[in-house]
C-alpha cells in the first residue's frame, strides 16, 4: 500500500498545530480571559505537537523489527495488506 | 488577565473614619469585601479593647437566638445591620425567649396534671372490679393474686389504692405480706393502656393495686410502705355511689384539661412560627454586627483628630471603590482613604474564576507566590494535565475520566452536587475542570500510544508488512510450525514502509518484543520533555528579573544557567533526535549508544567500539563541556561580586539610595535568604552580609547544577508510570476479560456478563482511581519540584479581605 512517507503527516500536523497555536490566539475575543486562553492555546499546541513529533521520529528508522509468534504471523500474513 | 500572570499590586493604606460614621463605613466595606485590616492594637488584650461592650452584647443576643432556635434555617439576608437596630432586636428577642419559656413550662405542667387525672380514673375503674358485686366463677378476667371480696366484709375494711411501677410489684407484695401478716388483701391489675413515666419519660404499663385492710395501724404501715416504693396513691372512696360520682367527675375534668392542652399547644406553635420567621435574619445581622465591631477593635483612636484610623492592605485597582464605599457610608463625606508607602512585603492577590481556581489552588498548595513574582498557574493549566496524560495514556480510560468530569461540569449548579458533605466527593468536585482536561489529554496521548483498554487500533494501515517478509524469507506453514517466534527485518525492502502517521504502529502491540521498542521510545520521550519543561522554567525566571529591575541577573544568572542546561542536556536532546533521523536498520549492528557517548563526554575519554554519531563529535563535545563548566563560576560568583562592587563604590556618596537598592535586591533575592532581609531592613549593609549572600548563591549554584542532572533523571518517572499503566491494563485484559470470550455458545454469552462486571469494577478501581491518583501525584511532584525550583520562590501570603461571605454564615 502506498505510504505517504514522512512528508504528508508532518505537513498536516504542523499546519494543524500551527493554526491552533499561531492563528487562533488572534481570533479570541477581547475580554478579561483573553490572556489565559491564549496561553492555553499556545502551550497546548507546543506540547501536543512535540509529543506527536517524538512519536513519529522514533519510528522513522527502526533499528530492529517486531518479533511475532507464529500464530500471529499466520493471521497477519493474509489479513493485513 | 494580568492578574493570573503575576499577582496584583497591593498597597498599604490608611482609612480615617469619623467616630460617628465609622460603623457604617466598615459595614459598607464589609459588603464589598475588598480590604484586609491590620491589627493596630496587638498588645491590647481582648477585654480592654474599645468596643468590647458591643461585642459582648452581640454575643448575648446570639445566645438568646440559639435558645429560640426552632424549626427552619432561613436564607442569607442581604440587609445591612444598622446600629440602633441592636437595641430593638435585643428587646424583642428577649421578650420572645421569655414567652417561649413560659409557654413551654405551662404546657409541661398541664400534661403532668392530665396524666395524674387519667391514672386516678384508671385506678377507680379497675378497683371497681374487686369492690363491686361479687363475680361469678365463670368470670373471664380473674384479678391476679386476689379473690373477690365478699360483700360482707366491704363495710368493715378500708382501702389504699394507687399505681406502682411494674418492676416493683413482687417486692411490694412480699413486703406487704411480711409486714402485715395477712391482715390485708392486695389485688394487682395492669393498666389497660401505657402511660408516661414522669421521671424518665418512657411509656410504661403501670400496675394498679388495691389493698383492703382492717385496722388503723396496718393502714399506716401500708401507706409508709407504698411511700417507700414511690407509688402514686389515690384516695379510694368507700361507697359505691361516691366512687361512680368520682369517676364521672374525673371524666369531666379530663375533658376540660384536654381542651386547655390543645389550646396551649396551638399557641406554642404560633409563637414558634413567629420566631422562626424572624430569627434567621436577626442571626445574620447580629453576626455581621459582631464582625464589624471586631474590626473596629483593631483600629486605633487618634485623640487629636477625634477619628479612628485603620490600616489596610488594599489592591491598587480597588482604591476608587474603597473611596466610593467610604463616601456612601459616612454622613458628611468626611471619611477618606490615603495611600501610605511601606517597605513591608504586601500580601499576594490573584483573582481567579471557577475554571482557574482549581489550578491556582494546586500551585498555592506548595507555596503562595511571593508578591508580584511570576505565577506558574496559567502554564500549569495545560502542562499539568499533559504530564498526567503521558503517564496515564489510554483512550478508553481517558474517555471514562472525561465523561465523569463532563457530568460534574454540566451539573455543577445543581444543589445536590454542591452541598455534598462527603469530603472526598467535594475534593473531586472542586477539581472538576482539572479532571476534564486530564481526561481530554489522556485521550490524545492514548491515541499516540495506540492504547484503548490496552488494545491497539489500526486507524491507518500498519507500516510493517508481514506478507512481504514471509515471501522474502519463504516462511511456509511447516517452517512456521517449527519456529514459535520470528522477527521481521526492516532491512528487507518492503517490510517497513514508513513511519506510522499518528502514534505508535499497531503491530507493536502484537509483538513479543514490544517492550524493547517502547522502553527506548518512552525513556527518550521523558528526557526530551523533561528538559524542555525545565528550560521553560528557567526562561520564566527572566520575567522575574526584568520586573524586579535586576537586569544584571539576566547576564549573571540566567545566561550561565541556560548555557549549562543547553550545553549539556540540550546537546543530549540533539543527540537523541540526530540518532533517530540519521541511523537506520542498515547500520543497526554498529549503531552508537548515546548513553556511552554522554558519559564519555564528561570523562573526556572515548570508546573505540562506540562509533561517533557525526564527524567532529569529540571536539564539539569538549567545547560544550568546557562552556558548561565555565558557566558554573559565573553563576557562583557573578551576582555577589556585582552587588559588592555596586555597594563598594558609591557607598560614601549616597547611602540612602544604595540602601534602598540593596533593600530591593535583597528582598527579591529573598527566596534563599529570608534571614538577611529580615535582619537588615534598609540601609547599613555590613560586611557580614556578604558572607550570607555568597553562601546563598553557592547553595543556589550547587542546587541548580546537581538539580539539572537529578531532575532530568527524575522525569524518567513519566516512562515508569506509563509502563506500569500499560502493563496493568494488559494484565487486566488477558487475565480477566479474555476469559469471557472463550465459550462461543450461548452459555459463553451468559458467562461474559459477570466477567465483564469484574473487568469493569477492576478497571475503575485499579486503573482509574489508583493509577489516576498515582499519576496525579507524580505530575504534581514534577511541577512542584523539578519545574518550580528553576524560578519560583513561593514565600508570600494571601490577601484575606474582610467580607460578609454567605458561606461563613450557616
Amino acid at each position: 500500500m502506498a505510504y505517504g512517507g514522512l512528508a504528508v503527516p508532518i505537513i498536516v500536523m504542523s499546519v494543524f498545530w500551527g493554526v491552533v497555536g499561531g492563528v487562533l490566539p488572534w481570533l479570541v475575543p477581547k475580554g478579561p480571559n483573553r490572556g489565559v486562553i491564549n496561553t492555553m492555546l499556545v502551550t497546548c499546541a507546543v506540547c501536543c505537537y512535540l509529543f506527536w513529533l517524538i512519536a513519529i521520529l522514533a519510528q522513522l528508522n527502526p533499528l530492529f523489527g517486531p518479533q511475532l509468534s507464529n500464530e500471529t504471523i499466520w493471521y497477519l500474513r493474509y489479513h493485513w495488506p | 488577565m494580568g492578574s493570573l500572570f503575576r499577582s496584583e499590586e497591593v498597597c498599604l493604606a490608611q482609612l480615617f473614619l469619623q467616630s460617628a460614621s465609622a460603623y457604617s463605613c466598615i459595614s459598607e466595606l464589609g459588603e464589598r469585601g475588598l480590604l484586609e485590616f491590620r491589627d493596630l492594637n496587638p498588645k491590647v488584650s481582648p477585654f480592654q479593647r474599645r468596643f468590647v461592650g458591643e461585642v459582648r452584647r452581640c454575643e448575648e443576643m446570639e445566645k438568646t437566638f440559639s435558645e429560640c432556635r426552632g424549626l427552619t434555617l432561613g436564607g442569607f439576608s442581604g440587609d445591612r445591620p444598622a446600629r440602633p437596630l441592636t437595641l430593638r432586636v435585643q428587646e424583642q428577642s428577649e421578650q420572645l425567649a421569655q414567652e417561649l419559656r413560659e409557654v413551654s413550662r405551662n404546657h409541661a405542667s398541664l400534661r403532668g396534671r392530665l396524666r395524674d387525672l387519667r391514672q386516678c380514673l384508671h385506678v377507680l375503674r379497675e378497683g371497681q372490679r374487686f369492690t363491686s358485686q361479687p363475680m361469678t366463677f365463670g368470670a373471664a378476667v380473674q384479678p391476679r393474686g386476689g379473690l373477690p371480696i365478699p360483700a360482707l366484709l366491704l363495710c368493715l375494711c378500708s382501702f389504699v389504692a394507687g399505681v406502682i411501677h411494674p418492676w416493683r410489684v413482687t417486692a411490694f407484695e412480699r413486703l406487704l405480706w411480711r409486714a402485715c401478716r395477712g391482715y390485708l388483701v392486695a389485688s394487682f391489675v395492669e393498666m389497660p393502656e401505657p402511660m408516661e413515666d414522669p421521671v424518665t419519660g418512657e411509656s410504661i404499663t403501670w400496675v394498679i393495686f388495691l389493698i383492703s385492710y382492717w385496722g388503723e395501724q396496718i393502714g399506716q404501715k401500708i401507706r409508709k410502705i407504698s411511700d417507700c416504693f414511690h407509688c402514686q396513691v389515690y384516695t379510694y372512696p368507700e361507697s359505691e355511689a361516691s366512687r361512680t360520682e368520682a369517676i364521672t367527675r374525673l371524666h369531666g375534668q379530663i375533658q376540660e384539661l384536654s381542651v386547655t392542652l390543645e389550646e396551649t399547644e396551638k399557641y406554642l406553635a404560633e409563637v414558634l412560627d413567629k420566631v422562626a420567621q424572624v430569627l434567621p435574619t436577626w442571626r445574620v445581622q447580629v453576626q455581621k454586627m459582631k464582625a464589624i465591631y471586631l474590626v473596629l477593635n483593631q483600629c486605633s483612636f487618634d485623640v487629636t483628630k477625634k477619628c479612628l484610623i485603620a490600616e489596610v492592605w488594599c489592591p491598587v485597582r480597588d482604591l476608587t471603590q474603597v473611596q466610593e464605599a467610604l463616601r456612601q457610608g459616612s454622613v458628611s463625606g468626611s471619611c477618606f482613604v490615603q495611600r501610605v508607602p511601606t517597605s513591608e512585603s504586601p500580601p499576594t492577590l490573584i483573582r481567579t474564576n471557577k475554571f482557574t481556581s482549581g489550578f491556582q489552588s494546586i500551585v498555592d498548595a506548595y507555596g503562595v507566590a511571593s508578591y508580584q513574582e511570576v505565577n506558574p498557574a496559567p502554564y500549569a493549566i495545560i502542562t499539568f494535565p499533559f504530564i498526567f496524560a503521558i503517564m496515564f495514556g489510554d483512550v478508553g480510560h481517558g474517555l471514562l475520566m472525561f465523561l465523569f468530569a463532563l457530568w460534574m461540569v454540566l451539573y455543577e449548579d445543581s444543589p445536590r452536587l454542591r452541598q455534598g458533605t462527603n469530603e472526598i466527593w467535594l475534593m473531586f468536585f472542586e477539581g472538576r475542570y482539572l479532571i476534564l482536561l486530564m481526561g481530554a489529554f489522556s485521550i490524545y496521548t492514548g491515541f499516540i500510544y495506540n492504547e484503548c483498554f490496552s488494545k491497539a487500533t489500526a486507524i491507518f494501515p500498519s507500516a510493517w508488512s508481514v506478507a512481504t517478509m514471509a515471501n522474502h524469507s519463504s516462511w511456509s506453514s511447516a517452517y512456521l510450525a517449527t519456529h514459535p517466534s520470528l522477527t521481521l527485518d526492516p532491512n528487507v525492502t518492503g517490510v517497513f514502509q514508513g513511519p506510522y502517521p499518528f502514534g505508535i504502529d499497531p503491530i507493536w502491540s502484537l509483538a513479543t518484543n514490544h517492550l524493547n521498542f517502547l522502553n527506548s521510545f518512552k525513556m527518550k520521550m521523558s528526557v526530551v520533555l523533561g528538559i524542555v519543561h525545565m528550560g521553560f522554567g528557567v526562561v520564566l525566571g527572566v520575567f522575574n528579573h526584568v520586573h524586579f529591575q535586576q537586569r544584571h541577573r539576566l547576564v549573571l544568572e540566567f545566561l550561565p544557567e541556560m548555557i549549562f542546561l543547553l550545553a549539556l542536556f540540550g546537546y543530549l536532546v540533539f543527540l537523541i533526535f540526530y540518532k533517530w533521523i540519521k541511523f537506520s536498520a542498515a547500520e543497526s549492528m554498529v549503531a552508537p549508544s548515546i548513553l556511552i557517548h554522554f558519559i564519555d563526554m564528561f570523562l573526556f575519554t572515548s570508546n573505540a567500539e562506540n562509533l561517533p554519531l557525526y564527524p567532529g563529535q569529540v571536539p564539539v563535545q569538549m567545547v560544550l563541556v568546557v562552556l558548561a563548566l565555565a558557566s558554573v563560576p559565573v553563576l557562583l560568583l557573578g551576582t555577589p561580586l556585582y552587588q559588592w562592587c555596586r555597594q563598594g563604590a558609591p557607598r560614601t556618596v549616597r547611602p540612602g539610595a544604595v540602601g534602598g537598592s540593596m533593600g530591593v535586591t535583597r528582598r527579591s533575592h529573598c527566596g534563599c535568604c529570608p534571614g538577611a532581609a529580615a535582619g537588615h531592613g534598609g540601609t547599613g549593609a555590613a560586611h557580614l552580609d556578604f558572607a550570607e549572600i555568597f553562601m546563598h548563591q553557592a547553595i543556589h549554584t550547587i542546587e541548580y547544577c546537581l538539580g539539572c542532572v537529578s531532575n532530568t533523571a527524575s522525569y524518567l518517572r513519566l516512562w515508569a508510570l506509563s509502563l506500569a499503566h500499560a502493563q496493568l491494563s494488559e494484565v487486566l485484559w488477558t487475565m480477566v476479560m479474555r476469559n469471557g470470550f472463550v465459550g462461543l455458545s450461548y452459555v459463553g454469552g451468559v458467562v461474559l456478563v459477570p466477567v465483564f462486571a469484574a473487568f469493569a469494577v477492576l478497571t475503575v478501581a485499579i486503573l482509574l482511581v489508583m493509577e489516576g491518583l498515582s499519576a496525579f501525584l507524580h505530575a504534581l511532584r514534577l511541577h512542584w519540584v523539578e519545574f518550580q525550583n528553576k524560578f519560583y520562590v513561593g514565600a508570600g501570603y494571601k490577601l484575606c479581605p474582610f467580607a460578609f461571605a454567605p458561606d461563613t454564615w450557616e
